[in-house]
């Protein structure tokens, strides 16, 4: 039981945290969880909100499972491990709407989109299926916030450049950028144009990281 | 204990299923009576913006308590029929056939200003949407209108529900002279003097005609009851008229 001394915030521990807002990224590195990362980054308010939801979903998700890890049949691990994500995440939506409507309404379709979120699944795979609870919280929180800054990233381009508002503040009309004969790109705020943005970012991390270059 | 056992597996699942069947029935069945509160008091709070009022969600059955004077429910040949409007389920109601619809009405008053509140419901691209139509005297000029969604895309066909949206449709008629036009979401924008159409949303297209399809067929079934609230109007000014001829006229007799 040498491992029980390891301090909370061990090197290692740390690791698990920074690990995937950089190299390991689960957006721009492993390529999950890009069909949330085009549907609600056309502003930045949702792209917030649903980042603070899978926050909440992957880290008690990731809890969950750890510590079940031993008593969960391998040949039906899959059907647990989304029984425990659709349970978690329509818990979430009842107590919204109860109490704080008005945040429910603003998830809206988000919450159904949180379950089919790959990254989720792959972290308690990956991850929650073999460490102890802290390690897996740890790891979930970790995953959540790489998964978080890309969508927030994503978002302010194309509200800036799609619609020319920052959560939903005209900036370019106050910096008075169209009466210089400046337009929106009504194609940003199109699907096709997060994954360009996407692209972009793992195109500038690749650049700057030569080791993530697949040979 | 091998976990890899038939046996194990089916047990397993079996006390997880009634586990967390459990869970979640007793979550929804406590958390209801506060969500149909939301719900209901957000109901009251959009009829009251197509009069012009906003308020907090709070205060929202107080002030509809004030504002709105009446509610009744029409059938489809535009008399009232018994029924409480506040009630009425359109997404239930729109599955019945025609003759067995029925269609709620809102009578508010605000600064003096009586409005006709109409209940709207379609579709939207990804589920239903809705909303409320509030009209001026003459069943003709919109005095308000609120729209919502269930699950449109945020930033496109979201846009509904925002003042943006709503706004222009105020003074827009729904007649023109006495032919029934409705109002449509134009896409690419509305013509500044047209009186029956308004800015649609840019990759909302889907969105925006299901506004326009839900005013449409809504409006359609509400043309009897207009018919009689403007011939009930037309009758009234002629009665003055009449009143006022006579009494010019005995008025000149005498002299």
């Amino acid at each position: 039981m040498s491992e029980k001394k390891e301090s909370l915030f061990s090197k290692k521990n740390r690791k698990l945290l920074s690990d995937p807002l950089n190299d390991n990224n689960p957006v721009t590195t492993q390529v999950l969880g890009i069909c949330s990362a085009l549907a609600i980054t056309v502003q930045l308010k949702p792209a917030i909100v649903m980042a603070l939801s899978v926050l909440v979903v992957l880290s008690v998700a990731n809890v969950v499972v750890s510590l079940m890890r031993n008593l969960i049949p391998s040949r039906i691990r899959i059907i647990v491990q989304l029984v425990v994500i659709a349970t978690l995440v329509i818990l979430v939506d009842q107590v919204l709407k109860a109490f704080v409507y008005d945040v429910s309404k603003e998830l809206s379709v988000f919450v159904g989109l949180i379950i089919t979120n790959c990254i989720i699944m792959g972290r308690l795979e990956a991850f929650a299926l073999g460490n102890k609870p802290w390690k897996s919280f740890l790891d979930g929180l970790g995953n959540a916030f790489g998964y978080g800054w890309i969508l927030i990233a994503v978002a302010f381009f194309r509200e800036l450049l799609g619609a020319g508002t920052l959560f939903g503040y005209p900036v370019l009309e106050k910096l008075g950028l169209y009466e210089m004969g400046y337009e929106n790109n009504g194609m940003m705020i199109l699907p096709p144009m997060a994954l360009v943005t996407v692209g972009v970012i793992i195109w500038v991390q690749r650049m700057k990281n030569r080791d993530l270059i697949e040979s | 204990m091998d976990s890899n056992k038939n046996s194990y597996t089916f047990s397993f699942a079996a006390v997880m299923v009634v586990l967390v069947a459990t869970l979640l029935s007793v979550a929804a069945i406590s958390l209801k009576p506060f969500q149909d509160k939301n719900v209901e008091a957000e109901k009251k709070q959009n009829i009251l913006t197509t009069l012009g009022i906003e308020v907090s969600r709070e205060e929202a059955a107080k002030v509809y308590k004030e504002k709105i004077t009446s509610s009744y429910v029409l059938n489809s040949e535009g008399q009232v029929v018994d029924g409480d409007a506040f009630t009425v389920d359109l997404g239930v109601e729109l599955k019945k056939p025609l003759n067995e619809q029925v269609f709620p009405v809102f009578e508010g008053e605000n600064n003096g200003e009586k409005s006709y509140i109409l209940p709207m419901r379609g579709k939207g691209l990804w589920g239903p949407i809705w909303g409320y139509l509030a009209l001026e005297n003459d069943m003709s000029t919109v005095s308000g209108a609120v729209f919502d969604h269930k699950s449109e895309t945020p930033g496109l066909g979201a846009e509904i529900s925002l003042g943006w949206f709503q706004e222009p449709f105020i003074g827009k008629t729904i007649f023109d002279g006495t032919e029934f036009k409705s109002i449509t979401v134009v896409k690419g924008g509305a013509k500044e003097d047209d009186m029956h159409g308004v800015d649609g949303i840019s990759g909302g297209t889907i969105t925006s005609d299901g506004v326009s399809e839900m005013l449409e067929e809504r409006l359609s079934k509400y043309l009897p009851f207009f018919n009689k609230k403007i011939s009930e109007t037309i009758e009234a000014q002629a009665d003055t008229l009449l009143v006022d001829s006579l009494q010019t006229l005995s008025l000149n007799t005498i002299e």
